[in-house]
């Protein structure tokens, strides 16, 4: 069963680590990404621009609006996901606990409905 | 929990005699109906009582016959409740009496819960959850903290478990003779399990807490069952691991390997306690695999100490552990004593043979013993890989700086 894991963190305390730290945790998040691929898990993972780029689309009085900035206005923001590929929730629950972005900021792990046509 | 009182000797004194009692109150309430959940009913109020006043005001001199009552009169007051227009009469309460039973006749029946905890049908991940609950009465809220769930994800596991045992329906007893080794590593297991989760989590507050609370419910059960060597085996184990806590993470809050670690930091009345439980444990004939293993850390924590045990001596414990207990977790262990005892290079193949075992992929020790073996042997390209793949594989961030301190040291030279 597939399950989203999104990375959220503190975007202004992100840009202050300096670079030679911040290339440490980047090895620790490759490395983790290759142990995912090694046990079959890895589907996917990508990284998101800042929040700052993003724009919110919704109705208000039947009239579509963008508004920019992120949806939540929240401390930590969703900086990137993985999806993995888990036996059961257990097993997802065991590689969200190994994700090295859970010691900086919070890892949300979901599992995803797959819906198959008829 | 109540606030903690300045005296916290006796809070924690407090404590554990309501807990103690608790159990055993539990375990005589349910040990006929063997409904879990309804003795632990009758007995809530009366436990968050205690809680509250034998901190203040001391425990009592008999704290079963303590709880006893002020369950009781709850359970008046219940029946008072349910009785149209109040009236109380004196049938009223000798049903209420009815639902107590006297307290003086009341035997120890928590070995027998410990046993219907770890029975069959029971799901081993909820076991030793059971065993916190109702033999020493933790709440639903601290067990989960303990062990990183969700409380209603493990109230509603407990519920179920508590539906499971009443719906098995055997009465609590302590199994004969033939099915008690069984039985017995059933229950061992369940404590360990929840002691070496605790160990793993050992940078934060709550994997301590849980490991505090495993050694609790490993020296109960160790007392209710005062014949079984294994029970001590276990007990011994745990406290020559805990003996060592403080010094397995160091200032920076890094991760220290046993080899590296400050034996000033070690508990010596931990150790002390541990050593005298194993010897006893040894005084029956025959060993189990929590007796092999206390012996092993025994041996490695004497070495360290300066002691006689020989690195012969500690190969000899895992090989008769891995007769005892066969698993690839024992064989890495092994190829790493091996590997303090002949070198690395005798300990390569050792761990190839290991790493057949597809288990081992995802297992971060393997790894890092792996890339240890390969750095040793300047195998560069190989202990860089494994290192990181230990690196992906980490879920305490302690070991995860370590193991990366380690792989930055190879690629520096």
């Amino acid at each position: 069963m597939k399950f989203l894991m999104t990375l959220y963190a503190d975007e202004a305390k992100g840009a202050a680590i300096p670079a030679a730290e911040m290339a440490k945790y980047m090895e620790q998040m490759y490395a983790y990404r290759d142990a995912l691929i090694k046990a079959g898990v890895f589907v996917q993972t990508n990284g998101l621009a800042p929040s700052t780029t993003a724009c919110t689309v919704s109705t208000e009085g039947g009239q579509i609006r963008v508004h920019d900035g992120p949806y939540a206005d929240t401390r930590e923001q969703a900086g990137g996901y993985f999806i993995i590929d888990a036996k059961d929730p257990d097993d997802a629950r065991l590689w969200a606990t190994r994700c090295p972005a859970a010691t900086w900021g919070i890892v949300e792990l979901r599992q995803i409905v797959e819906h198959h046509s008829p | 929990m109540t606030p903690l009182p300045q005296n916290s000797l006796a809070q924690r004194a407090a404590e554990r005699a309501a807990r103690e009692s608790y159990g055993r109150l539990v375990a005589y309430l349910s040990s006929r109906s063997g409904d879990v959940a309804a003795a632990e009913d009758a007995l809530a109020e009366a436990f968050v009582a205690a809680l509250r006043q034998w901190p203040v005001d001391g425990v009592p001199e008999r704290p079963e016959a303590w709880l006893h009552a002020v369950a009781k009169r709850r359970q008046v007051d219940e029946v008072r409740r349910l009785v149209e227009g109040n009236r109380f009469t004196a049938e009223m309460q000798i049903l209420a009496d009815e639902m107590l039973p006297e307290i003086d006749e009341m035997p120890d029946r928590r070995a027998a819960l410990l046993f219907a905890c770890a029975q069959d049908g029971i799901e081993p991940g909820i076991r030793a959850p059971l065993m916190l609950q109702t033999v020493l009465g933790f709440s639903a809220a601290e067990i989960a903290a303990a062990f990183l769930l969700p409380p209603s994800t493990l109230s509603q596991r407990l519920v179920r478990a508590k539906a499971r045992i009443k719906k098995l329906g055997v009465a609590f007893q302590i199994p004969d003779r033939s099915e008690l080794p069984e039985r017995m590593q059933a229950v061992l297991d369940a404590v360990y399990a929840a002691y070496t989760k605790g160990w793993a989590d050992a940078d934060n507050a709550a994997g301590a807490d849980l490991a505090e609370e495993a050694l609790w419910l490993g020296t109960v059960v160790a007392g209710l069952l005062p014949e079984e060597p294994e029970a001590k085996g276990v007990l011994a184990l745990m406290l020559y691991a805990e003996a060592r806590r403080a010094a397995r993470i160091n200032g920076g809050g890094d991760f220290v390997p046993l080899s590296e670690q400050d034996v000033s930091q070690w508990d010596a009345q931990m150790i002390h306690a541990a050593t005298k439980l194993l010897i006893a444990a040894n005084r029956d004939p025959g060993s189990g695999r929590f007796q092999i293993e206390a012996a092993i850390q025994s041996a490695q924590i004497s070495r360290r100490l300066g002691g006689a045990a020989s690195l012969d001596e500690i190969v000899q414990l895992y090989d008769l552990l891995a007769l005892v207990a066969p698993s690839p977790v024992v064989m890495l262990n092994r190829a790493m004593a091996v590997a303090q005892r002949d070198g690395p290079a005798a300990a390569l193949p050792l761990l190839d043979e290991v790493g057949r075992d597809e288990r081992m992929m995802s297992y971060q020790p393997y790894w890092a013993s792996r890339a240890s073996v390969c750095a040793a042997l300047d195998m560069h390209e190989l202990a860089k890989a494994a290192f990181r793949q230990a690196i992906g594989l980490a879920s305490q961030p302690a070991v995860r700086t370590y193991l990366q301190r380690r792989l930055d040291a190879i690629n520096m030279t």
